[in-house]
């Protein structure tokens, strides 16, 4: 595959640099073999896993045993999520359970409200990003595009702050971006768009809008061809990042003439 | 005989049977008494027992004692 011709621009979390701005989830795929290969494709440095209990690949594991010893072989740093906790009480210990596992002190906090719409309850990711900082966690808060309350989460000490684009795995995209922006613009914290990501536009989208990265699973993992839409989202994460350094032209209502009209031949 | 809930199934087990030994038969792998495997490699597990979290450097002196509740967790795909 071709080089990308950019300078490293790194994203710093916590102190700790990662030379890709995609965050990848690992939920939805078909098999650990064809996700690793994706995960290569898509050149990310941190990848997300969940805490579920164990069960031997025999059993039936929901997403097979060596998820863990995958990442490590592919230098790929591991971010434990709590996915599937609906309380602060539930998350909190997730967390703790995650440290334990994997001797990470990140976490991506997630806690939603319900099974329909998976969207984070304010109340309860409060209540968990509160806890979880006192306890020496590096919190990364899966949160509502409500610019309130990301503020909120990063004044209690989260690291990152991970807005939604649209409810998890609806494939969506970016329902409101002028809210994405204001959350980006008050923001002292990186700025993930995290959730709702279907497509390359997409991900161009969140990073034209000035987050910081993006972490998508499904957009990638249950895509027809896995390994071309992860290299697909590469491409576009770096590509709106470059065009939010470039500074894109203002809209104008009418037409703007490129070619000077003066020095025209009489025809 | 004496049972404990592992991972939400009832489990028979022998007295002394300590927390380590129930990592070692769910996972297959041996432990040091650190915790850690003995092959070198990373475990990524951690125990709950009782909703309580056992540190690794536990496993080997927590006795397990008749209708505990323990959960043995690991990375799983997802999010």
């Amino acid at each position: 595959m071709t080089e990308l011709l950019t300078e490293p621009d790194p994203l710093t979390i916590d102190g700790v640099t990662l030379g890709s701005r995609l965050i990848m989830g690992t939920g939805g795929a078909p098999s650990l073999a064809g996700l690793g290969a994706a995960l290569l494709a898509s050149g990310t440095e941190l990848t997300t896993v969940a805490m579920r209990r164990y069960s031997t690949p025999e059993q039936g594991a929901p997403g097979g045993t060596n998820l863990f010893e995958l990442l490590l072989e592919h230098n790929i740093r591991v971010l434990p999520n709590t996915a599937g906790c609906f309380t602060a009480r539930e998350a909190v210990m997730t967390a703790e359970l995650a440290r334990e596992a994997l001797e990470t002190d990140w976490v991506k906090l997630e806690v939603i409200a319900d099974e329909h719409t998976l969207l984070p309850d304010a109340v309860e990711l409060v209540e968990a990003t509160e806890q979880l900082v006192n306890k020496g966690f590096k919190v990364f808060a899966y949160t509502n595009d409500d610019p309130v309350l990301a503020l909120r989460l990063e004044q209690l000490g989260a690291v990152a702050v991970m807005p939604l684009g649209a409810p998890i795995g609806t494939g969506l995209g970016i329902l409101n971006p002028h809210n994405i922006e204001l959350i980006v613009s008050r923001a002292s914290i990186p700025v993930v768009l995290d959730a709702g990501i279907g497509t390359a536009s997409d991900a161009a989208l969140a990073m034209e809008l000035g987050c910081d990265a993006v972490l998508l699973a499904t957009a990638v993992t249950r895509a027809q061809d896995p390994v071309r839409m992860a290299q697909a989202f590469k491409h576009a994460v770096i590509g709106g990042r470059l065009a939010a350094q470039g500074g894109r032209i203002p809209k104008r209502r009418h037409a703007l003439a490129s070619s000077a009209m003066d020095g025209r031949p009489d025809l | 005989m004496t049972t404990l809930k592992l991972n939400g199934a009832a489990h028979p087990f022998n007295p002394g049977t300590t927390v380590a030994d129930l990592v070692t038969a769910v996972t297959g792998r041996t432990l040091l008494a650190t915790g850690q495997a003995a092959d070198g490699g990373r475990l990524g597990v951690a125990v709950a027992r009782n909703a309580d979290i056992v540190p690794r450097s536990q496993w080997a002196h927590s006795r397990i004692e008749e209708n505990d509740d323990v959960e043995i967790v690991t990375a799983v795909q997802g999010g």
